[in-house]
């Protein structure tokens, strides 16, 4: 690990005010993410500003909308009263993720942040545009299994050299693609507000920036907007292990429904894209209809259409298809 | 939990001697030993495959606060067991151990090329990255497919005639493909790493010119002293070798690796004791791994389910400098009755490191593609497969014409199918859901070879009536101390607690490396014997004491005391004892051996696995949720850590069945999944309740204590059971390791 200079701001200002005039300086949050990354030789910030003396762990329902402040922990957003009754699709996907111990260090704010898994990405003696631009994708022609077959936006277009071809592993930012969120940002130019859809990166372009983030900026808070979801969502994960591993495939799913029918639709992938994959579609396909195993499996078909495999993960193509059936029918209550 | 012991023994277990120390954290592992003057090593490892260094560029790394060197080819030391250097290098026999920074040649990828020593671990690390090694690259060969015609047989195997790795035959080889019922089949294990939590760590401390200390990870710390003392040239004596705490091997800590090595060439040239802790993506390529195997079987069987014939071939990858060979189509000679069987061992050299031992070592790949083709053959004769198994069982050893020396694995199979419920499997695959999940059973039998080694013990008794027993065995995990503590225990008739068993120590008195399930059979026994000769020495100075222990047969020792009979009232202390005859102490030290009955039996270990999954149409996922695994290994010692034994085979076999996968680019030759985010092992939740169960009729024939090795049978036969139970689940066959949802869905 290379030596570093370790600041612990009082205020959201101070804090941005220490990045301000660093591009190496790195905010530290939980540490999960970023602390491994540094032993690995991936990051090596000059200088740590450690926020978690911030005021930014606030968890609350204002208006309409639930606001949860970027160092509210995993552990605790998930079994928040307001979180589990308003927004039970991201509780769930918050506790899919990661281990309990690892959702008490972890935030939000660094859940959203968190980089990818792919491995050669991990290791440097291995080419990866996202860790070192233009030194090509290892991915490409090597193993891939758990890496993306959803690219450009709208799954049009195709994968370009010099691209990415990584994942992004967070749960929680799957459930939070697939619902209405905004991430409130401050930072030298003072507060923004990014839709959730436009805060993460697709790869086509400069794959070395996960997000829209600016230099220097500061999650603050994320806000997920009221909606009529809670009786019908649904996060299934599949993975190789029953626990504590990366999603192959997840799917992030919320309905209304009234009368049997389904009046509203929402679904989001994890583990198939450079970002949690949104399926725009599927409103205008299950809008007014009862649902059906039938219905779901040609809505599901309808969008892998245009999904590509690469050498090692054609079984995503088919397992991606069957979790959006399953996790469909689930929060559709139907067997 | 408690309930579960009881219902197979009264439990009088005894807790883990070292249990308290463990989970308090006071145990001293390699690692943590406090020496005076200690500095940090970190390696720096190839990045290439196969080629050779054409310059290193240290500087930058030299240049870095509290650095002290930057040890490489260039300049290591000359380790005086080690011929001297070729010059230009030459890529060495077949048989030669790697050799730690001695020549710029590149073997593989992760080969150890410099080592960086500091004052502080985090300095040597962030020196170790501004190394800068260049190569010349040659092209490296690491597929096995695409290499498999280059397999061959061992050059090892060639030249010993009675070489178990020969090409064996009995009966006619081609029987099995002309019986009514057949199955052909390819069987593919990928690469696993042992992966122990703790990773391989070394306190090299040079405390004179010609005196070495280690603090060592390793399994054996008599075979460590006798290479290290062979590398330095050294009397035996005066390298000692320390190892007494250990979180797990499995295998990879049987040898003296290349890190043990540099650590140990740096302290002797820095002057200074050196500490050098392997990091976690390193263990993938410094202490040898599961090879890759691919197996064909092919196996026929009258349509009544007799055995007619089987053909077993595997071929393994081993590295271009050593060959490593295992037991891997050893099985299918043994343990059914079938009159035509053949088997055939290869080898395939790749730019890779040397594979090793791992726990169940060949057995377990084997049993894999051997049980699995029983599986499959069972269901092509619409044969229930367990019945199918007890119509060929083996009533002798069908290789060595021999009876065996214990065998109940009929007892293992019907005690183990009652508790599993076994009888309630319809025989048809996907047949049974459970809330829209796939349910299926399946199960495989588990042998492995007694082994039985020459081991020293001493045990002495104190003023106070206290016993030490010493042996220089290990414990790697599975209670050693506990087990050997029990023996003692019983045979002097003194309370455990009274008891200290001593290990680890290369000055203990001699004693194999943990091994092969080797440890209770042979160190169980010298303390066995060693205590029955203290008893005997204590009951005999009895004897001068008093009239009353004179009766012959009579005598018996129990709480520490002596007694003229069973019933007598009033015994004198061992403590009297020694006072009477103005003894600080009393003490034996004896050897145990296993001597002709080696020639007149056949010794294996038995045991069967029955396994519940469920399994996901949907999206792939196998869910062991139920497992019952039932062994006959003689006597039981200690039913305790007997237990744990048991139940961590079946959760690396589960591990092996349905995770474990390391995985290569072969453009690089490079692993990929060097860290516990890309090689699964399983997590709590992965794990169902386990029930474990004995058969515990000890085997007369085979030592002493009538024990037979536990900890490889634990594991063998696991992935075929649950391979088994996922075809019953989907009614697909999965013959290529580890399960994964992708090869479901
Ligand atoms: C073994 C393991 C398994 C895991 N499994 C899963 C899983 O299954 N699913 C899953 O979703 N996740 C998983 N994770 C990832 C985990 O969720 C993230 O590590 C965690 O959420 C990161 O949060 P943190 O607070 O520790 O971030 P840190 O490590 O502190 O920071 C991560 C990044 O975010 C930046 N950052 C943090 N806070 C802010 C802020 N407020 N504003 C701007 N930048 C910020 C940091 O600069 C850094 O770049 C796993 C992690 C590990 C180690």
């Amino acid at each position: 690990m290379k030596p570093f200079q370790y600041l612990r701001p009082k205020t959201i200002a101070e804090a941005i005010s220490m990045a301000a005039d660093d591009p190496e300086a790195r905010y530290i949050a939980g540490g999960t993410n970023l602390v491994d990354l540094m032993k690995r030789g991936i990051a090596s910030p000059t200088k740590l500003i450690d926020i978690n003396h911030l005021p930014l762990k606030k968890i609350e329902h204002r208006y309409d909308r639930l606001r949860i402040g970027a160092l509210a922990l995993n552990s605790e957003v998930a079994k928040h009263k307001a979180v589990v009754t308003r927004q039970p699709l991201l509780a769930q996907a918050l506790l899919a993720g990661a281990s309990g111990q690892l959702r008490n260090m972890a935030t939000v704010g660094g859940n959203l942040l968190q980089r990818t898994r792919c491995s050669y990405f991990y290791d440097l003696a291995l080419p990866c545009n996202k860790r070192k631009p233009g030194s090509g994708c290892g991915a490409e022609g090597g193993i891939n299994r758990t890496h993306a077959i959803f690219f450009a936006g709208n799954g049009f277009g195709g994968i370009e050299k010099s691209s990415c071809l990584a994942v992004h592993p967070s749960d929680m930012c799957v459930a939070l693609t697939a619902v209405d969120t905004v991430v409130v940002v401050n930072g030298p130019d003072g507060e923004r507000r990014i839709q959730m859809k436009d805060f993460l990166r697709l790869s086509t372009q400069q794959p070395e920036l996960d997000t829209n983030l600016g230099p220097g900026e500061l999650v603050t808070a994320i806000e997920v907007l009221d909606n009529a979801f809670a009786k019908h969502s649904h996060y299934l994960k599949v993975r190789d292990r029953a626990s504590y591993a990366f999603a192959l495939v997840s799917v992030a799913v919320a309905l209304q429904m009234d009368g049997g029918r389904i009046w509203d639709a929402r679904l989001a992938l994890g583990g198939v894209a450079h970002k949690p994959w949104r399926y725009w579609a599927i409103d205008l396909m299950l809008r007014g209809k009862a649902p059906s195993e039938q219905l779901f499996r040609e809505v599901a078909e309808h969008e892998m259409e245009s999904a590509k495999a690469l050498e090692g993960n054609a079984y995503k193509i088919k397992l991606t298809s069957n979790a959006m059936v399953a996790a469909l029918k689930t929060a559709a209550g139907i067997s | 939990m408690k309930k579960q012991l009881l219902d197979n023994a009264s439990d009088t277990s005894l807790d883990r001697v070292d249990g308290a120390v463990k989970v308090t954290g006071t145990a001293t592992y390699s690692a943590e030993y406090l020496v005076p003057g200690l500095v940090h090593a970190v390696l720096v490892t190839s990045t290439i495959a196969k080629g050779s260094i054409t310059a290193i560029e240290s500087r930058e790394a030299e240049a870095v606060p509290g650095v002290l060197a930057v040890i490489s080819h260039l300049n290591a030391i000359t380790v005086p067991g080690w011929p001297e250097r070729k010059q230009p290098a030459e890529r060495v026999p077949v048989g030669t151990a790697l050799r730690v920074f001695y020549d710029p040649l590149i073997y593989f990828d992760g080969q150890p090329v410099a080592m960086v020593v500091a004052g502080t671990r985090e300095q040597a690390v962030h020196a170790a990255s501004l190394v800068r090694v260049t190569y010349q690259q040659e092209t490296h060969q690491t597929h096995f497919e695409k290499n498999i015609g280059k397999a061959g047989v061992a050059l090892n195997v060639q030249r010993s005639k009675n070489s178990p790795f020969q090409d064996y035959q009995r009966g006619e080889a081609a029987k099995s493909e002309n019986t009514e019922v057949r199955i052909e089949a390819e069987y593919t294990i990928p690469t696993q790493h042992h992966q122990p939590l703790e990773p391989h760590a070394i306190i090299a401390v040079w405390e004179a010119d010609d005196k070495l200390t280690v603090y060592d990870k390793n399994q054996g710390v008599k075979s460590a002293q006798g290479q290290l003392a062979q590398a330095f040239k050294l009397p035996r004596e005066n390298v000692q070798v320390i190892s007494k705490y250990i979180g797990g091997a499995f295998g990879s800590g049987i040898r003296v690796w290349p890190h043990t090595m540099a650590a140990v060439m740096a302290a002797k040239q820095l002057k200074r004791p050196v500490k050098l802790v392997l990091g976690r993506e390193q263990m993938f390529t410094s202490v040898g791994y599961r090879p890759y195997t691919v197996q064909k079987i092919n196996i026929g069987a009258t349509k009544d389910g007799r055995l007619i014939g089987i053909v077993h071939e595997g071929t393994g990858q081993t590295s271009m400098y050593e060959e490593h060979l295992e037991r891997t189509v050893l099985a299918s000679r043994t343990l059914y009755a079938c009159p035509h069987v053949a088997t055939r061992y290869r080898l395939l050299p790749l730019d890779v490191n040397t594979p090793t031992w791992m726990r169940g070592p060949g057995d377990a790949t084997g049993m894999f593609a051997l049980e699995s083709a029983m599986d499959e053959l069972a269901f092509a004769l619409k044969m229930d497969p367990l019945e199918f198994r007890l119509k060929n069982y083996a009533e002798s050893d069908p290789e060595r014409n021999l009876p065996w020396s214990a065998k109940s694995l009929r007892e293992c199979y019907e005690l183990g199918a009652e508790k599993f419920r076994w009888n309630n499997r319809m025989q048809a695959p996907r047949s049974v859901t459970q809330n829209g999940l796939l349910m299926g059973y399946g199960m495989a039998s588990s042998l492995y070879g007694f082994h039985r080694h020459p081991s020293k013990v001493r045990a002495v008794i104190q003023a106070d009536g206290s016993v030490i027993v010493q042996s220089a065995t290990m414990d790697i995990g599975p209670g050693t101390g506990t087990a050997m503590t029990r023996i003692a225990a019983k045979v002097l008739g003194v309370n455990a607690k009274k008891i200290r068993f001593e290990l680890g120590h290369s000055a203990l008195p001699d004693a194999p490396g943990q091994n092969g399930s080797a440890t209770i059979p042979s160190v169980g026994s010298a303390v066995h014997v060693a205590c029955e000769a203290l008893k005997t020495r204590l009951v005999a100075l009895a004897r001068e004491m008093s009239e009353r222990f004179k009766s012959g047969g009579q005598v018996v020792v129990r709480n520490g005391q002596v007694y003229g009979s069973v019933d007598d009232k009033d015994g004198v202390s061992y403590a009297d004892i020694l006072k009477y005859h103005h003894l600080n102490e009393l003490e034996v030290t004896e050897e145990s051996k296993s001597g002709a009955e080696r020639d007149q039996y056949s010794m294996y270990s038995f045991g069967c696995h029955f396994v519940e999954v469920l399994v996901s149409p949907l999206t792939g996922e196998v869910r062991v949720t139920r497992v019952v695994t039932c062994a006959d290994v003689g006597a039981i010692i200690n039913y305790k850590t007997a237990r744990s034994q048991s139940i961590g085979g079946v959760v690396g076999g589960i591990g092996m069945a349905l995770m474990e996968h390391s995985e290569m680019d072969h453009r690089f030759g490079r692993y990929v999944t060097t860290d516990f985010a890309g090689y699964h092992i399983p997590v709590h939740a992965d794990i169902p309740p386990i029930e474990v169960y004995y058969i515990d009729k000890p085997d007369v024939h085979v030592n002493p204590i009538g024990s037979k090795g536990l900890g490889e049978i634990a594991i063998v036969g696991v992935a075929a059971a649950i391979a088994n139970a996922v075809f019953h689940a989907t009614g697909k066959r999965v013959r290529e390791l580890p399960i994964t949802p992708d090869k479901l869905v």
